[in-house]
């Protein structure tokens, strides 16, 4: 009897303790009357997020959440994640946002919602300024070197002209090499590697000609956040309009945003 | 449990990685013997000047690692302006490394050559060129035939680094299938083989020319 009584009560507080989070739901007024927004930032995962020399984090993902906190007239408070828990800290309230390189998935839907996206994440060919392509048709009869296996290089093997001479390496760094030693003037790659040639030989820098796969990197939040979720894509709105978004991704990757960002 | 089925459909791409190796194998082997056989008489009868080129070149390519050489060709020289396509920085890079260790295995063998065999020529009246050809060259061939094969076929063998600078030979085509399907076992098993019978049926080549070359002696 005792025992009955103990689960009874048990699951009632249990039941109150949801109805309380359902009564304090709308996460955008928690953080008005905070004064503080909790945003998840990786760590591990330069450009968008590490430890800088002076031991605060930083980044595109650091730069986009002191924004966010800016524009909100709010205090930041930081919250390290991996890649692993960001989306079970969010579920659990621990953060108001997830802003940690997030790109866009079903299963990923289903658990939580994004905003607009606000950093370019693609595979894409890119190459020397004075080569002219521009889709994959233009790639006919051209050399492009890719690193085998990688998706790239399934997307090149289905999608690109017969014609194309695709020469495969055997890992990003060979694949580089290719391209920095003018061995191929075009290579298809993730945009994370073309910043890491532009920042190790600026004059180089490849250009992106156009995209294989595209998968940018939205700010995620709790679902049905529907008040948070209007304000954010709005903050990213002006933020894409006043040429902030294009300012940070010059300044960690090294590249505008492609064309077409955000439309 | 293998899947050999699911290599059925690369079947063309490991023919024309075998083709590639062939051919490569082939034209390197005939240059790097040229080259070999060349430095080796310059190195046995040459003046000083050239035997210290030769030897440096000899040293230089014995004692480096011929991946080393061929990321030099094929990636470094092109910042001196000497830009080559994989096929031709391989090709190079095996006909030189051929090349140093065949001068070595052919320098033994004109060491084994008597002077007196030289000096009894030279007394019949026998051109330089003929005592060149028979008297030095044919009978240190003979003596170094087998050494000489077995670098041959060690360089074909190692012309699989050559993959790794987008030729695409044999073990090219192998990593390409292996990362289609991910069947490594079967993959790497097939190439294994086919470098197998590659290397016997080249022994087999070499039995047969060295039978033709060396005929004199059964014809006694």
């Amino acid at each position: 009897m005792k025992r009955i009584v103990k689960l009874l009560s048990n699951t009632l507080v249990v039941a109150a303790c949801f109805s309380a989070l359902n009564a304090t739901a709308d996460v955008l007024d928690d953080i008005k009357e905070r004064q503080t927004i909790r945003i998840a930032v990786p760590q591990d995962f330069p450009p968008f997020g590490s430890i800088g020399k002076d031991l605060q984090p930083q980044g595109i993902d650091v730069d986009m959440a002191n924004y966010i906190a800016k524009e909100m007239g709010v205090k930041l408070k930081i919250v390290p994640v991996t890649s692993a828990n960001r989306i079970p800290y969010l579920q659990t309230k621990k953060v108001d946002l997830v802003i940690s390189s997030l790109g866009k998935n079903p299963e990923r839907e289903k658990a939580i919602d994004f905003s607009t996206p606000y950093a370019p994440f693609f595979l894409g060919v890119f190459g020397d300024k004075k080569v002219m392509v521009d889709s994959m048709s233009d790639l006919a009869n051209k050399t492009v070197g890719v690193t085998r296996g990688s998706v790239e290089d399934l997307e090149l093997e289905k999608n690109a002209p017969k014609s194309v001479n695709v020469r495969r390496f055997e890992d990003n760094n060979t694949t580089l090499t290719a391209y920095l030693s003018g061995q191929v003037s075009l290579i298809a790659t993730g945009n994370l590697v073309a910043t890491e040639i532009a920042k190790r030989q600026p004059n180089k820098a490849p250009e992106a000609k156009f995209m294989l796969k595209d998968s940018p990197c939205y700010i995620g939040m709790a679902e049905g956040e529907v008040a948070l979720q209007t304000k954010v894509n709005e903050l990213i709105q002006k933020a894409l309009a006043s040429g902030e978004l294009n300012a940070i991704s010059m300044k960690w990757l090294k590249a505008p945003l492609p064309k077409g960002f955000g439309a | 449990m293998l899947h050999f089925s699911d290599l059925l459909q690369y079947t063309d791409v490991f023919f024309s990685g075998l083709m590639t190796t062939v051919e490569l194998t082939l034209l390197t082997t005939v240059l790097g013997i040229v080259v070999g056989s060349s430095c080796a008489a310059i190195r046995q009868y040459g003046n000083t000047v050239s035997k210290r080129i030769v030897a440096v070149y000899v040293e230089l390519i014995r004692n480096t690692p011929f991946i080393v050489q061929l990321f030099f060709i094929f990636f470094g020289l092109p910042s001196l302006g000497l830009k080559l396509s994989p096929w031709q920085a391989s090709m190079i890079a095996l006909t030189i490394n051929l090349g140093a260790y065949s001068t070595e295995i052919i320098r033994a063998g004109l060491n084994s050559i008597p002077k007196g065999q030289i000096e009894a020529a030279k007394v019949l009246g026998m051109t330089f060129r003929q005592t060149l050809t028979r008297i030095i060259f044919t009978p240190a061939f003979e003596k170094i035939y087998p050494a000489l094969t077995s670098q041959c076929i060690i360089v074909m063998l190692g012309s699989a680094v050559i993959s790794q600078i987008s030729v695409e030979d044999l073990t090219y085509a192998a990593n390409l299938v292996q990362s289609r399907n991910f069947r490594a076992f079967e993959s790497y098993l097939v190439t294994a083989f086919l470098y197998l019978g590659l290397a016997i049926a080249l022994r087999f080549l070499f039995n047969q020319i060295g039978k033709r070359l060396f005929a004199y002696r059964e014809a006694r």
